[in-house]
């Protein structure tokens, strides 16, 4: 019981103090995990967060989870987990209700009327990011080109365009690992 | 029945929100926009800048916040922990079947196929938010400072890699003095 609190309180200091989303809490909780508290060795911490870098979800979600039911079995994992959102929901909710107050003041309104833009921005920049680490060729260019189509100028939810891409990389992945295969039993 | 909508939209981005915040980003704009329009596309970006701007996963912040507007207390609770229930759900089972990196070059292909079309719903998302309400002032005059505002955070961003807070706070400031 006691692992469990700590995991509580570590998680939710990672999840109060950390800006900018998954990936830059990762540092902070591998300082708390494998520096501090040692609960788990650190080539078995890195070897954890590949796996979970590979799931679906929140990626902080599946830390706590993961780090969680490690230390201390499923009260460990709903302890971190519960650590690691309840700092945003309630902060959330603490701005959602003040924004409702004061959104319709001319001087909030100006503000985020500048704002919106640069949102916009801010969530096309990472995706040409994604494209560049992705190393889209002009052969594979397509496959984006597609996603952008069928999503903003057919309105096709993004829902089925994964689960179609999901199939369609699985298929181009059985493929990679047939050929790789055959190159072994070959020579 | 508003609950269950919230639950069954949360848990599905629980379910295929692959590739981190932003392409869970983009199911929910979908879905809270477009789908159901709980929103509307100006609420929608305030919500994003908000999200961005405090601590924690940005996904719970955008998860909280649609359930709070939608269905109050209640309904914010109810978002967040739907969004992680499929990560309970898989993180446990992983857990069970000792699943190891090295055997798992097809998972690893698998996603790595998934990365371009990932790439290209973010894209959409920003794409689907380029209108009037957030450009408001777009061919009205001699000059566009919504535009300017957007082609400057995106130069700083993409080459650069600003920091998201500062181009929002700075956005913010230019708004201000220039509306």
């Amino acid at each position: 019981m006691k692992k469990a609190f700590e995991l509580f309180f570590s998680f939710f200091k990672i999840g109060a103090f950390t800006l900018g989303g998954g990936y830059a809490m990762l540092s902070m909780v591998e300082k708390a995990v494998v520096d501090q508290k040692k609960w788990i060795p650190n080539d078995e911490f890195w070897d954890m967060i590949a796996v979970v870098q590979s799931l679906p979800g929140v990626f902080a979600v599946n830390t706590a989870l993961y780090v969680g039911h490690r230390v201390a079995g499923r009260k460990g994992a709903f302890a971190a987990m519960l650590g690691a959102i309840i700092p945003s929901i309630t902060i959330i909710l603490l701005l959602a209700t003040v924004f409702r107050e004061f959104r319709d003041q001319p001087v909030v309104e100006r503000i985020f009327k500048g704002i919106r833009p640069c949102v916009v921005a801010l969530i096309l920049a990472p995706s040409l990011r994604m494209i560049k680490s992705a190393k889209v060729t002009w052969k594979t260019a397509i496959i984006p080109i597609v996603t952008v189509f069928l999503i903003w100028w057919c309105k096709i939810s993004p829902a089925y365009v994964i689960l179609a891409a999901i199939a369609g990389s699985l298929i181009y992945a059985l493929i990679i690992n047939k050929k790789a295969k055959e190159k072994e039993v070959k020579p | 029945m508003i609950y269950l909508q919230l639950l069954w939209v949360f848990v599905k981005i629980g379910v295929l929100g692959f590739g981190g915040g932003y392409a869970m980003l983009s199911l929910i704009q979908h879905e809270v926009v477009e789908h159901y329009a709980w929103m509307t596309t100006t609420d929608f970006a305030d919500m994003v800048a908000i999200s961005q701007m405090t601590p924690g996963p940005i996904s719970i912040n955008l998860a909280t916040y649609v359930g709070y507007t939608t269905a109050g207390i209640g309904g914010s609770l109810l978002a967040s922990f739907a969004l992680c229930l499929p990560s309970v759900i898989m993180v446990y089972l992983i857990l069970k079947l000792f699943m190891s990196k090295k055997n798992n070059t097809l998972i690893d292909n698998t996603l790595k196929g998934l990365k371009p079309a990932i790439a290209g719903l973010i894209f959409a998302a920003g794409l689907s938010m380029m209108n009037l309400q957030n450009f408001p002032d777009f061919g009205r005059g001699q000059y566009n400072i919504s535009v300017i505002i957007c082609v400057l955070a995106f130069v700083a961003s993409y080459f650069f890699k600003a920091n998201p807070i500062l181009l929002i706070v700075l956005s913010g400031v230019v708004g201000y003095f220039a509306y």
